[in-house]
This record gives C-alpha cells, structure tokens and sequence, in this order.
C-alpha cells in the first residue's frame, strides 16, 4: 500500500515542481484527473455553479449522487496541483444518458463556507444536500428547505465529522429493571 | 396501456417499438387528471421518453410541503391556520400498514385531494454510513447487505465492485456469472415482492400470498446457496463466498418452470382486471423530463418512457454478453411501473437461463493471497496458511489510496457505492448512492392533486425500502 501511496505522490510532484509554470490539465475550464477510468473536475467555489450549469447543457442531465467527505485525518495526493485542499469535499456525480459517461466534480470546502445550491440546475440534489448537511454541517445556500433529513429535528452535531466521536452517546435500555 | 419492449441490441435513435401483448395492451388511453399529463399515447417519442417538461419539479412552492415537524405540528393544531380554513393538515405513518417499513408522510389535504407533501424519514437511521468506516474491507459486505433488505445482493455487488476497482483484482470468469445469477434471482424475488405488497395495497389482498409464495423459492434457494435467507454476505470483494452447491442448476430451473405459469396468473389476476387498472392508470404521473431533474432512476425512469439501465448502457459483470430487453413504459403512471416490475421479472429470468447455460467453470473467487483467504483444508496442514487466514481475518487487507464509484442497476434503480480509501485495511468514507432514497423525492409530485386512496397506490408503486433510504 505504502508503495501505491509514494506513486501516486510522485506523479502530482512531477506537476508541482516550483520553478516551472504549472500547468494542469483542464475540461470544461476546470482541471480534471482520472482515476480508475473515472474523471473528476476541481472547480473553485466560485466557479462551481457555472461548471454545473456547463455539464447540464453539455448533455449530464442527471446528479445520480452528491455527497460529502470530512479530510480533517487524511492528506490525500490525488489533487491537481493547482487545486488547495480543505477539509470538506463536496463530491457529485453527473451522468449523461446520451454520452453514457459519467463526471464527478470534486469540490473544495472549508468548515463553515456556504456552498451553493445545486437545486436550481438539477432539482434532484435536494435531499442529496439535505443529507449532506445533516451530516457534515456544510450548508448549502439558496437550498429550499436546508433542514435535517435523517437525524431528528433538534439534534446537536454533524454525526459523519471525523470528530464526531463514535460512542459518545450512551446507550440507555428504559425501564428494564436493574438486576443489582 | 402498452410497455414498448425495445431489444438490446436496437440503439436510442432507432426504438423499435412492438406492442407487447404480455402486459395487457388491450385499454385505451388512461385519464389523466393528475398535473396534467397527456391522456394521448406520445406518438412517435424517438428515444423514449413521455414529452413534457420539468417546471413543476423546478418550481419552488412545488408539491414539496418544505416545513419542518414543528411547524406542521404547531399549524395542524391550530383550526384557524394561515393555510386556509379548507385545507387541513395530517399526518400518515410512520406505522402505517401501506407505508412499507417506516415511511412518514405530512399531507397537506383539501377534502380528499392531496396538496402538498413531504416524506420525513430517519426512523431507520443507524448510521450505516459510520459504521462502514469502521469495518474493514473484508466486514463492509456485512454492513451494506442490511440496506436494503429486499435485494441485498445488489449492495454487496456494488460495495464489492468499488473495492475491486481500487484493488485493480480481476474477478474470475465464474465468478461473475455467479454474480450475475444470484442478482438476477434477487431482482426476481424483490419485484415478487413488490407484487405482493402492491396487490395487499390496492386490495388485490390473495396477491399479497402468492408473491410471497413464489419469492420463498427464491429465498430457499438463496439460504442453500449462501446460508442464509437475506443479509447474504455472499459477494465479497474478489469473487463471491463460496461455489454454488451441487444440483444448483435443476433447482434454479425447476423453480423457474413453477414461476413463470404463474406469472401468468398474475395477468388474470390483475393485469387485465379493470378494477386494478381502474386504481393504477394515470396515477402517479411523471414524465421524463421530470424523472431526470429529481434523478429519479430505475422501473420509475423506465416508465416514464426512457430507455436507460445500467445492465445494457454501461454494462457490468458480463449483462454484455446475454440477451434481454429493457422495458419502458408509455404513460409514467403506476399501471407502467407495476407492469414493467412484472415483466423484468420474466426478463430476468431469461437472463438466470442463460446463466444456467453458459456458466463456465473454474475459480469462484479471485487468488490474490493478498485479498483471498487460503483454502480451509489448507489450514490443517500449514502454519502459514492459518496465519495468513488470521491476518486477512483480523488486520484485513490493504486497499491503495484513492476514491472510486461503482453503480449497478437494482431493482430500484442505480445504486451507487462511493469508497474513498487513506490506503488501511478500512475505507476512509464510504458512501451508498440509495436509490429508494433520492426516488422517495418523486413522491410529493407524484401524489400532487391526487386523492387519498391513490397515495397509497403511488407509494406503493415507488416501492422504497426504508432500511436503505435511512441506512
């Protein structure tokens, strides 16, 4: 494992060296990677909704999935070099029915940003970021109804977090009679 | 009412379009008074798809009641609330008998029509997702399979994919042609029983019995095959658990003589029944436009008259090379969706015969010695081997640093599995793209200005699993 993990890290140094410009590989503006025969896009927050927009009229009609990874214990390296990692990425997968491909977008966000909704160019992402948010916390602004979708109403915390500690709440069995 | 059965090998510009005369194609157009879908058959809608347009779902104030369950409570308690003395608040579930598992809907209702709606669902949440950080690569099978209890193998197929493309293994030939009929089979046992649960919905109650009677042939076979009835943990990341046992052929065969006449009854029973079709037609409308922005999937995309599923258009495991024909529907409503469920049932039937015939012999799991625990007879004899068994069994194996999303066409539509791995023995993130849980989303504009009787009716016809919309 530890061999894959220094590959890959030369690969992205081979990039980042400082002295010469550096230069990524880009698609629909933004830098694009592949992995495993599956393309992601790294837009900037700023150009993430014009990115999906873009996707849209390039014929990716459907988000099959959005979702959220929480990097606080893990410095990945399959980054561009151009893009700055934070500790929340916000990953959606396109589809497009008439290409049959597919595109991620890997977006970089860092704890309390405001990201932008997706609903108005794919509506389905609704409970996706609904989902997102009542698990990371990362809230998704100009959403119809940013609520909590799986935990109750009034529940404190982000249970996906990477510091959201497994076990922290006891498990209590009401009115079962103690033996001692 | 027809399904248009467009074969395999005809692309998206060319449908050939063939009434079929399986699913009944006798009635004339539905009515539809539901968000006013055409009563017309589309005439000529090259590549699928039922023409209209997606505003409804785009629209903000939609069918979407987006309150939350304080407020609901506060208002539906309140007899003179803002929304109008005519317009009533109610809730349904999360115990109710249509509402399959733990489902709650907040209707907004005027009379007996449905206004506005929301699902509020986490009745069932465990955190699946967590638990999946914690269990190493090798254990994650056992995790996923409890999504959705009705076809777990498709979770397992998928979690085991994604692991497979960060490993780069190879799955051996007959491993995959195992793959493929044991998902078969379960596509078969979750549409039996969708049938029986649909039928017991609509009143159809006797349905209720046979569904379950055929899915028991399945679930047997499935408990001689991997031991147990559901929660299989049979595919694993590098082939499946274990070979399929002797005589495994003439069973899967001799149940698959019982189904099929009786699937026949199923078209007496209630395909051609006019009460059923009463209940069932122009129900439930959603077109294909509408179908795609709310990245509904599945026999509901299907219905609504596009052609996409994932076994023909971007094919996994070896669906390229047997034959079948995916269905789709004409008008999006109920009737389409229950009888594209019925018919994929004798489609993938066809496909658990080729099966039959053409599974190849040799190794039913990957020997990488990294990802394959050694034989069992071999931990008799060698020190080495036992310790390798207790290392892969308590350490796991390692997974290269990377992400990757591998999807597969349940019988709820795609299901996805998202795995980022730091390179240890468990995954970093893992993700289940649900199906159930992102059509559930339909569901509001599906039961839109429709009546009571026909939620339950629209419910069932989205057929959710609520342990894999929770997880």
């Amino acid at each position: 494992m530890s061999d894959d993990v220094a590959a890959e890290a030369d690969d992205s140094g081979e990039t980042a060296s400082p002295e010469v410009e550096i230069e990524v590989e880009r698609l629909y503006g933004a830098p694009v990677t592949e992995a495993f025969g599956q393309r992601a896009l790294f837009p900037s927050l700023d150009t993430y909704l014009e990115l999906c927009a873009e996707l849209a009229s390039q014929g990716f009609g459907q988000v099959v999935d959005l979702c959220v990874v929480d990097y606080l214990q893990y410095d990945r390296t399959d980054l561009p070099a151009t893009v700055a990692p934070e500790r929340f990425e916000v990953v959606v997968n396109l589809i497009s029915h008439t290409r049959r491909e597919r595109i991620r977008v890997r977006l970089q966000v860092a704890d309390g940003v405001e990201v932008p909704s997706l609903f108005d160019i794919y509506p389905g992402t609704e409970a996706m970021e609904r989902e997102a948010f009542d698990m990371f916390g990362v809230v998704f602004s100009d959403h119809p109804d940013m609520s909590r979708v799986l935990m109750p109403e009034e529940w404190v915390g982000y249970p996906l977090r990477k510091d959201y500690e497994i076990g922290r709440i006891p498990v209590q069995f009401k009115g079962a009679p103690s033996q001692r | 009412m027809t399904i248009a059965e467009e074969s395999e090998s005809t692309t998206q510009e060319a449908p050939e379009r063939s009434e079929a005369p399986i699913a009944g194609a006798s009635a004339e157009a539905p009515e539809a008074p539901i968000a006013g879908a055409s009563a017309e058959a589309p005439e000529a809608p090259i590549a699928g798809g039922i023409v209209g347009t997606d505003d409804r779902v785009r629209s903000r104030d939609s069918a979407v009641l987006r309150m939350s369950e304080a407020e609901v409570g506060e208002l539906s308690l309140d007899p003179s609330h803002e929304l109008g003395e005519s317009k009533m608040l109610i809730n349904m579930g999360p115990s109710h008998p249509s509402t399959h598992g733990v489902l709650r809907l907040m209707l907004e209702l005027e009379g007996e029509t449905v206004l506005r709606s929301k699902p509020v669902i986490g009745y069932l949440h465990t955190g699946m997702e967590k638990t999946g950080e914690q269990l190493t690569y090798l254990q994650g099978c056992t995790n996923v399979t409890r999504m959705d209890y009705a076809s777990p193998l498709f979770t397992e197929l998928a979690f085991s994919l994604a692991v497979e493309s960060l490993l780069e293994l190879e799955v051996p030939e007959r491993a995959t042609w195992i793959r493929m009929l044991m998902c078969e089979l379960n596509r078969m046992s979750s549409h039996l029983l969708f049938m029986a649960t649909n039928g017991m919905d609509l009143g159809a109650v006797s349905m209720m019995i046979y569904g379950w009677r055929e899915r028991e042939l399945i679930l047997r076979f499935f408990e001689k095959v991997t031991g147990l009835r559901m929660n299989h943990n049979y595919i694993r990341p590098g082939g499946v658990a274990a070979d399929l046992p002797d005589g495994w052929a003439e069973d899967v065969i001799e149940f698959c003589d019982i189904i099929e006449p009786r699937l026949e009854e199923y078209d007496i029973l209630m395909t051609g029944q006019p009460i059923w079709r009463e209940r069932l037609q122009g129900v439930g409308v959603l077109n294909e436009a509408e179908c795609l922005a709310l990245g509904v999937t599945g026999p509901l995309l299907r219905a609504s008259g596009s052609s996409w599923d994932l076994r023909r258009d971007m094919p996994y495991l070896a669906y390229d090379q047997v034959d079948f024909d995916v269905l789709v529907g004409s008008y999006g409503d109920s009737f389409d969706r229950y009888a594209i469920r019925l018919n994929e049932i004798r489609e993938s039937m066809r496909i658990v015969r080729q099966c039959v015939e053409h599974m190849p012999a040799g190794d039913y799991r990957a020997q990488d010695k990294k990802v394959t625990p050694p034989p069992r007879a071999r931990i008799d004899e060698s020190m080495e081997a036992l310790i390798h068994h207790f290392k892969i069994f308590t350490e796991g194996y390692k997974v290269p640093a990377g992400e990757a999303y591998a999807a597969v066409e349940s019988p709820r539509g795609e299901l996805g599995v998202y795995i980022v791995s730091d390179g240890s023995s468990t995954p970093y993130r893992m993700h289940v793209r649900a199906p159930s849980f992102v059509n559930l989303q339909s569901l509001p504009h599906l039961m839109e200005g429709g009546l009571i009787a026909d939620a339950v009716a629209v419910i069932s016809s989205v057929d959710p699993i609520m342990g894999e919309v929770d997880r």
